[in-house]
Formats: structure tokens, sequence, C-alpha cells
């Protein structure tokens, strides 16, 4: 188990590298001047000359490219062209936002999408299965933004029941927290759920068929138990690997879900950030979200070693 | 080969029957699956109102009318007009064709450059290693996270979200084509034809790709359908095609600021995108089913 958690480990550093490659050359492709932008229209050109030095941004690529990863090695993400503050300062400060929404969303899908899938799997083939995975499709088939409008107008503007945007940190109320991120996640739980559903239906049918349910129906065991411990607990496994896929989506939905919901998460640092053309932050942004993304999955795929042995002998 | 008795000519003529009967009969199975129809039937609605958008909408999408403004639907404005007096369903019906052509385009730019770059990487065996991980890279980025930096950086326009968007969704389509490839590859008649003196040009088009197309047809359904859901997020975020365009997520987006009180604006143009995206998944859904046979079995053991 260790040695394959090493192995995973290992695994990610040429995936982090094209991560970070691929988030400079974003910044690289940049046309126009940000810096004289930045300066302002009342700067000499000898003042703009002087912040582009300041900046790096008058190295040619290769140049640049040096400059990104001796700082990225000494774990300095740069510094914000305008919050005058560190970029891995701003981000970490919002990153918990996001990552308690996607976290929060996961669990809601996951429970939501296997009650669907189990209910579609035991009335497999009637107009209940065909309706359970038409709403599982539903759910995938909405833009998520939209439908958190949708719900922001259900919800809270004509039942009053939600706020419509805004946010509680958890450590001022727990209870001011769950109601400010519900909303968020509902949004983002219905639009994944699907996945979930449908990966929990076909792996129940799979199990379903299998001697040993059948052999506890015939002695007699209660549908029930037969239904949560013999097959559920078996169906699980094919589960577990959709839920790193699911992850990185509900982290880049999260992403786009703090605008519309004003959650101060890294998604709306990032996207004030493109607004401001402030570009470090958006570096950072991307590159810390990527790297939390890569981590994750290494977590479920030790998680899912340790459910199903098979696959760390494989490898 | 240029022995043509009798024997051949009927071989051929028989096979070239056969491949007929197999088409229809794939067609016919395709029509006889219920979600593939639906899933058709919505998708051509949107489809229908994105071609004949010229003589479908009643108003000039970009016509202002300001004794109209924020009027909610009516017999004049079926669905309201927005902030400007401009008439909703116009814009609406305007709007598919944007959605429609970005993701048509994403479709066939991942389909050209997925294909290439997993044939490539599943057939010259020494750069596979290489080229996944840069793919795996680019899939890191969760979500359309990486659409969103990459259009910003490009800067907001049409050609620079289908950039995005490509850049976006073509690791995924190469590791499919890279998958069917490798399978494929090992199959007796490509070591058949290899025997037979077959090129690599030969053996890549008329064998490997011609038999890794199905998986990849359902693939690029997929992609069309997160293309428009993920055009709609570049346009709601202000790093898609700019407005006054009528895309349906610029629609969205500049109704948003009138949620409360003409909800109209921002709620119609999201139902013609779940038409659009929901019929193409359904579609997606029965050509898997139809194609995979393998799928369809498993189905009816369950």
């Amino acid at each position: 188990m260790f040695g394959f958690l090493v192995r995973r480990l290992l695994s990610a550093i040429p995936v982090l590298f094209v991560v970070s490659v691929v988030t400079f050359l974003i910044m690289w492709i940049v046309p126009g001047d940000v810096t004289a932008e930045l300066a302002g229209p009342d700067a000499t050109p000898q003042q703009v000359e002087q912040l582009r030095r300041l900046l790096g941004l008058d190295q040619p690529l290769f140049g640049r490219a040096l400059i990104w990863y001796r700082s990225l090695l000494h774990g300095d993400l740069g510094q914000s062209y305008l919050l005058n503050r560190s970029v891995s300062e701003a981000v970490f400060e919002r990153l918990p936002v996001t990552l308690s929404l996607a976290g929060l969303a996961l669990v809601l899908s996951v429970l939501m999408g296997m009650l669907l899938g189990i209910f579609a799997a035991i009335r497999h083939n009637t107009w209940a299965d065909q309706g359970a995975m038409t709403l599982a499709l539903l759910g995938l088939s909405l833009p998520d933004f939209w439908f958190g409008l949708v719900l922001i107008f259900f919800f809270g503007v004509q039942l009053g029941w939600l706020p419509t945007g805004g946010f509680v940190p958890i450590a001022e109320s727990f209870t001011g927290w769950l109601v400010s991120m519900t909303l968020p996640a509902l949004t983002l739980a219905f639009t994944q759920m699907g996945v979930i559903a449908r990966m929990t239906r076909s792996s129940m049918l799979d199990v379903i068929g299998q001697d040993y349910v059948r052999t506890a129906r015939a002695k007699g065991m209660p549908f029930r138990v037969v239904i949560f411990k013999h097959a559920l607990l078996n169906a699980l496994v094919p589960i577990v690997t959709v839920i790193g896929v699911m992850t990185g989506v509900l982290l880049g939905g999260a992403v786009v879900i703090e605008s519309v919901f004003s959650l101060p998460g890294v998604g709306r640092l990032i996207i004030g950030a493109i607004q401001r053309r402030d570009f470090p932050i958006i570096q950072g942004g991307l590159l810390i979200t990527a790297a939390t993304f890569v981590f994750v999955n290494i977590a479920v795929d030790v998680l899912y070693g340790w459910l199903d042995p098979r696959v760390r002998d494989d490898r | 080969m240029t022995v043509d008795n009798g024997a051949v000519g009927d071989l051929a003529k028989e096979m070239a029957q056969a491949r007929w009967r197999r088409r229809a009969d794939f067609f016919r199975r395709l029509l006889s699956h219920r979600s593939f129809v639906i899933g058709l039937c919505l998708f051509g609605l949107i489809v229908f109102l994105a071609i004949f958008a010229d003589l479908l909408a009643p108003f000039d999408p970009n016509k202002n009318d300001y004794r109209n403004i924020l009027a909610p639907p009516s017999a004049a404005h079926w669905l309201g007009t927005d902030g400007f007096g401009r008439d909703i369903l116009s814009r609406i019906v305007h709007g598919t064709r944007v959605s429609l052509r970005i993701g048509i385009v994403v479709v066939i730019t991942t389909g050209v450059l997925g294909t290439f770059i997993g044939t490539f990487a599943g057939y010259v065996r020494w750069t596979d290693t290489f080229v996944m991980r840069i793919m795996d890279g680019l899939m890191a980025f969760p979500g359309v996270l990486l659409a969103i930096a990459l259009a910003a950086a490009l800067g907001p326009s049409e050609i620079n979200a289908i950039i995005a968007l490509t850049v976006t969704f073509t690791p995924r389509t190469a590791r499919v084509v890279r998958a069917s490839v490798l399978v494929v590859q090992r199959q007796p008649y490509v070591e058949a034809a290899i025997a037979a003196g077959a090129g690599h040009a030969r053996i890549i088009f008329r064998y490997i790709l011609a038999n890794a197309l199905s998986p990849l047809i359902v693939q690029l359904t997929f992609v069309f359908a997160v293309s428009i859901l993920a055009e709609a997020i570049l346009s709601f975020l202000g790093v898609g095609p700019p407005p006054p365009l009528p895309s349906l997520g610029n629609i969205i987006a500049e109704g948003r600021a009138y949620v409360q009180e003409a909800s109209w604006i921002s709620f119609f143009p999201g139902v013609a995108i779940a038409c659009a995206v929901l019929g193409l998944n359904l579609m997606g859904d029965g050509l898997r089913d139809v194609i995979d046979p393998r799928l369809r079995n498993v189905r009816e053991a369950g």
C-alpha cells in the first residue's frame, strides 16, 4: 500500500510540471502591453519601461520562464499587480471557501445520485427507471450558472427562504455558513448528480445479476438487506472511481458558481483578476487549483486501492 | 491483382451488399432507440431555429426599442424584452445560431486534433508516454477553468473562444482515440495487413481509424454538448464572444441584473441551451447503445 502511494505521488510530478508550463504559456500569449495599462495614462515612457523591467516583462520567453521557475521552486507565486499582496496569500486565503463549496456539493451529489441510481436499478426497465435517468441526464444538461440563477429567483426572490448571495464564514456562525452555502452547493450537486446516478445504476445492475445476490434472495434474506448490504457495498467500488473525475468538474464548477452567488472564493478572485488584468493572480489561482485537483485525484486513487487491492497490485 | 474472374466479382458484390445491409440495419436500430429519437427531436428543434433564424425571428435581435423596456412576455413579444427593449425570442433564435456555430467548429477542430494526437501516441509507441503526459497535464485543470483562463488571455472573441474550448476538450478526445487505436492495433486483421505489405498510411486510415471511428463519434457528440455549455459559461463570465452578439450565454449574462424584476430575460435562453444539450446527450447515449453491442448486452442481462 505504501509503495502504491509513493508511485502515485511520483506520477504527479510530470503532470504538475506540464501544468506549470501551460500556466506560464497562457500568461505569455497575452496580447498587448499590460504595463502601459498598469502604469496609468499619466506615466512617462521611461516609467512604463522601468515598470516593465521591474515585472520582468522585458525579458524574452526563455528569460521569463527562468524567472517563473526560479520563484516557483522557492514557493513564490509573485505579487499581485493590484492587490498589494502576494499571490499565494490571496489565493490560499480564499481556497477554503472554494474547497468547502466543492466538498459540500460532492457530498450532496453523491447522496442524491446514489439514491437516484439505486431507485432506478430496483425499478429496472420501468417508467420510474426512465424518469430517474432522464432527471439525471437533464441535470447534466443544464448550464450550472443558469440553474443557480433559477434557484436564486425561486428560493431567494419568490419564496424568500434563502439568501440570494453573500457569505458567512464558518468561524462566525455554522448555521449562517450552511445557509449561505446551501443554494450554491445544491446548484452544483444537481448538475453533477447524474454522473453518480448513472454509474450507480449500471454498477448495481451488474451486481444484482451476480450469483451471490440471487443466493441471498433465495435463502430468504429481505430485499432491503440484499440491496443495501450485498449489492450496494459491492457496487460501490466503480462509483468511487468517478468521484475523482467529478471532483475536478465540481472544483471548476465552484469557480463559476462563486461568481453567481458572490462567494469570496478562488473563482471570484480569478474572475475579478481577469477583469482587472491582474495576471499573477490568474496564474497563481490556476496553478493552485490544478495542483489541488491533482492531489485530490491521488487521494481518490489511494482510496480506490484500499477498497480494491487488485488496483494497487496491478501497477 | 489484375485477375478478374466472375467469382471475385461476385464476392465483391456480395460484400458491398452486406455492408449496405449493415448500414441500413444500424440506422433502423438507431431510429427505434427511444431516447435517441427524443434527443434528435430536441436537438433538431434547435437546429431548425438556427437555420431559419432570419425567417423565424419576429424582430431584429439587436434593435433597441426604448418604449418597450423590460416588457414581460406578451402577444407582441412572446418571451418579453430586455433592458434595451430588444425582443428576447429573436435574440434567442439568433443565439442558437452562435452556439451551434461554435459547437460545430469545436467538434471539428477537436475531432481532427484529437484523432491526430491519439493516433500518433497509439501508433508511434515511443512517443506515447510523452504525449499522453502532456494531455494529462492539460486535463489537470478542473472543469472549464483552462478554457476560461485561455479565453481571458487571448481576449474575448468568437475565434478565441473556439481555440480555448478546443485546447480544453482535445486531450480527452485524444485519450479516447488512443485507447481504441491500442485495441485495434492488436487485431489479427491488422497483422494480416502488415504481412500483406500494407504501408503505414494504409494501415492507419484503412484499418485502424476506420475501426476507431465509432467511439470517436460518440465522444464528439458529448464534446458538442459540453462545448455549448462551456461557451455559455465563457460568455457569462465576459470572456466569450462579446456583446451585442446574441450568444445564449450573453443573453443570460445581460439578464442577470434583472433577475428580480425581469426574470424572463435569463430564463428562456437557458431553456434553449438545456434543449440543445439534453438532445445531444440523449443522442450520444443512443449512439453508444447501438454502436457498442457489448454495452447493450450488459443492459439486457441486468
